[in-house]
């Protein structure tokens, strides 16, 4: 990596920490306007107080990645309310951090207030104060240092939590946590990590020079706190416009910021991308077909696989290449394969009636496949997944988070008889290293992907089809679906993708650990495309 | 200036027992008055019928002729002075601030309440300069209260209620702020409710003293006629242990070497 790639990379995470900066000041905000009026409408309520701290706490014990994403679903929900928020991105994310901070700061401020000092009370009252006057000029006061805490211990969680945004389409600092280990690049995996701490513990700093003004006697001014969050926000909202000149060259994903800070585009284009590397290939790939055409375009990556179709359907995102076999499975609900032309026809219709256009297959698959070492094939004499079964009560199968949910994967165990003596999840970049290294016996393995070949699996047959084929097909939404330029722009791409060069395009990102882009651009290099328009006018082919 | 007329109230789950029952009490204008009894006599609930930090069952509460239930609590407590024991000092403001709040709350000038928190330190013997600026975790017990009679005192009440004021101090600390009270409540004229468990205490500093046992009243009497003539065979007992007390200090006074012991 040169300087000048590491240089990008920061330049690159300054949106993504703004936007981190916002979404999280944003939850605490909320969940201290919420909690903390509740905690003083609880505090003299012991058995409500109790069930409202259990509540929280229960809603603390869901993963917090499974609550963002469960806040997906919910806000769609509210759509025939006519409230009009985006499933996507902001809102899901905004409300489940808020939720997540509710409970250190609902708990800190009751037990804060329950805290006071009965005989301080007493006598406040007993002197002729008002209710809110008590609780403004004794109780608030006085439980101000564990109030305070509480804030704290939430500020740090949510930050940390907030990282887990990524999918569900918000911008933020796991851009780079999920977008780094994806395509292992460890210096932006690892800028990513190192941002967060440091905004992390520096809105603790802040927060913890505010408790002590608040504690202090005579009560210290909150000047110097208040500068320094006002000093912290101006620092990472200003630094896009300070970042302007030389665009961020290397961070595969572009936080909103930083695009409406550039040149005013014509127009954006939003192509989003799944978490693994041939996605985000994929969308490099599409962002520079629109830029030959004049076409500005921003990339929402790191996306979970039912999360980027939805906010396609809605208009969230304009672009995405998906695969045949996923939506045969997780939109038409089909739980068996069916010939490869079948599931593509089937598959168009349902997206026709989806108002979502397809622009057909671009040439190559992205299957499913059970893979083992060569060793171990050699070993068992496997060649078909059927021959697995004797073997399988006595192997450990290796899979990405999805596929154990997945109808595939209860197509394949029925039509084979399959029992393995264990099942573990990866994520997908660690999977193939996991079986060549023997921590798992079998794995599913992505049939495009370039380290089959490169760690010397072998691919088993799938003599009963369980497994539906998977053909890589672009999405268009409503935005831009009749949209001649864009059309322009990505339609020819139809057909024009071989599975050899999407491999190797994988693999030049897995191993050789080249940016997206440049393996986009490698990629582009490689196919010869079939122009159905004119170049724009005045645009650099 | 103070008359409580046949006042009930119950406490406990469903209010099944009496904290007072059927209680009535007068008090005339600058009489110090203390309410003596052990602690579940229900003395306590008769001061906070007063200034309504409770609500009688039955009966009737006037203060200055006026039924209390016609006022507006809070400002009812703005115009009565208020002392607890251990102070309640609001731990996280200065002696001057804690002083100046009933002033504050009344909307007194910034200038007023200044020169009124100096008087009053003075007058409960605090050097204002010196105690001024400090918080009440940086003051003795006895100095505590004593901030605790200034800020009730801070808006002129003519009526001051003390709830057990002495009760945490060492016997000198005591014996002196019991004095400067008398004396303050002379000075100024003050009707004073003197909650104690402490029959010298009751006593010494009382005009008269309204014996309480299990919510009731036993026996209304000056410290004379209360050592003189009890009226039923409980404040006799009550009076006897005193005298006992004082002719054993008497005899220990008169022959040193043989003090009398209890044994057993």
């Amino acid at each position: 990596m040169t300087v000048g790639e590491l240089g990008g990379l920061i330049a690159g995470v300054v949106p993504l920490l703004a936007a981190h900066l916002v979404l999280v000041l944003v939850a605490l905000a909320v969940a201290a306007a919420i909690g903390l009026p509740l905690a003083v409408a609880l505090a003299r309520r012991p058995r409500l107080a109790a069930s409202v701290v259990t509540v929280a706490g229960a809603i603390q014990t869901v993963p917090s990645l499974a609550l963002l994403a469960l806040m997906v679903p919910v806000i769609a929900a509210t759509d025939g309310l006519g409230v009009g928020v985006s499933s996507f991105g902001f809102a899901p994310a905004a409300i489940a951090l808020t939720l997540y901070a509710l409970l250190p700061i609902v708990r800190n401020a009751i037990a804060g207030l329950r805290g006071v000092d009965p005989a301080a009370v007493e006598a406040a009252r007993g002197m002729g104060m008002a209710p809110w006057q008590l609780l403004r000029l004794v109780e608030l006061p006085l439980a101000a240092p564990v109030i305070a805490a509480g804030i704290r211990t939430a500020s740090v969680w949510t930050v940390g939590t907030a990282t887990l945004a990524t999918p569900i389409g918000q911008a933020c600092l796991g851009n780079y946590i999920f977008a780094g280990l994806q395509t292992r690049n460890w210096a932006m995996l690892l800028i990513g990590v190192i941002a967060a701490a440091a905004l992390a513990l520096g809105l603790d700093a802040i927060l913890a020079a505010a408790e002590r003004a608040v504690s202090r006697r005579p009560r210290g001014r909150l000047t110097v706190p208040v500068a320094g969050l006002a000093a912290l926000i101006a620092v990472v909202l200003g630094a896009p416009h300070l970042a302007d000149g030389p665009a961020p060259a290397a961070g595969p994903a572009t936080a909103p910021v930083a695009d409406h800070a550039r040149a005013a585009p014509v127009r954006q284009v939003r192509i989003g991308a799944k978490t693994f590397t041939e996605q985000y290939i994929l969308a490099e790939l599409l962002r520079q077909r629109l830029a030959a055409r004049g076409l500005a375009a921003q990339l929402v990556e790191s996306l979970g696989s039912n999360v980027v179709f939805d906010a396609l359907r809605r208009g969230d995102l304009d672009a995405y290449v998906d695969y045949s076999g996923t939506l045969w499975t997780t939109q038409l609900q089909r739980d068996r394969g069916a010939p490869g032309w079948q599931i593509l026809a089937e598959v168009e219709g349902y997206l026709a009636g989806a108002q979502v256009r397809s622009l057909g297959p671009l040439g190559f698959q992205d299957a499913y496949a059970l893979a083992v070492r060569r060793d171990t094939a050699t070993r068992l004499g496997l060649h078909g997944v059927g021959d697995l079964a004797p073997h399988a009560p006595r192997m450990a199968l290796g899979a990405d988070y999805e596929f154990l949910s997945r109808r595939e994967w209860a197509a394949v165990r029925t039509a084979y008889g399959l029992q393995f003596a264990r099942t573990a999840s990866f994520d997908p970049a660690l999977l193939y290293e996991a079986v060549a290294r023997g921590e798992v016996d079998v794995i599913s393995a992505f049939s495009s992907d370039g380290r089959i070949a490169a760690y010397d699996l072998v691919v088993l047959d799938d003599p009963a089809a369980a497994l539906p084929s998977y053909d890589a097909m672009i999405l268009l939404g409503p935005r831009v679906a009749g949209d001649p330029e864009v059309l322009c722009a990505l339609a020819p791409l139809r057909g024009a993708l071989s599975v050899e060069l999407m491999r190797r395009a994988n693999l030049r990102v897995d191993r050789d650990r080249e940016p997206p882009r440049a393996a986009a651009a490698w990629l582009l290099g490689q196919v010869t495309i079939a122009e159905a328009c004119p170049p724009p006018a005045g645009a650099p082919r | 200036m103070i008359e409580l007329v046949e006042v009930s109230k119950r406490y406990g789950a469903a209010g099944a027992r009496w904290a007072v029952h059927d209680l009535s009490l007068a008090v005339a204008d600058g009489e110090l008055i203390a309410v003596l009894g052990e602690s579940g006599s229900g003395k306590t609930t008769v001061l906070k019928l007063v200034n309504r930090l409770l609500e009688p069952d039955a009966g009737a509460i006037r203060v200055g002729g006026r039924d209390v239930r016609g006022e507006d609590p809070v400002a009812l407590r703005r115009t009565i002075g208020y002392v607890i024991q251990h102070a309640g000092l609001l731990p996280h403001l200065s002696v001057a601030d804690n002083v100046a709040m009933v002033p504050r709350l009344l909307g007194w000038q910034r200038a007023d309440i200044a020169s009124r928190v100096d008087e009053l330190l003075a007058l409960v013997g605090l050097p204002p300069d010196e105690f001024r600026g400090r918080y009440p975790d940086q003051l003795s017990g006895g100095q505590r209260q004593r901030v605790g009679v200034a800020r009730a005192l801070a808006a002129r009440p003519r009526l001051v209620l003390l709830d057990e004021p002495f009760g945490a101090l060492d016997p000198i600390t005591r014996a002196t702020l019991q004095g400067e009270l008398a004396r303050i409540h002379r000075e100024l004229g003050l009707t004073t409710l003197l909650v104690t468990h402490d029959l010298v205490e009751a006593l010494t500093l009382a005009d008269r003293i309204v014996v309480m046992r299990a919510g009731e009243i036993r026996q209304i009497a000056t410290p004379h006629q209360l050592l003189t003539a009890p009226a039923d065979d409980y404040v006799a007992r009550l009076v006897e242990a005193v005298r006992a007390q004082g002719r054993r200090l008497l005899a220990l006074a008169e022959s040193p070497e043989q003090p009398e012991h209890d044994r057993g």
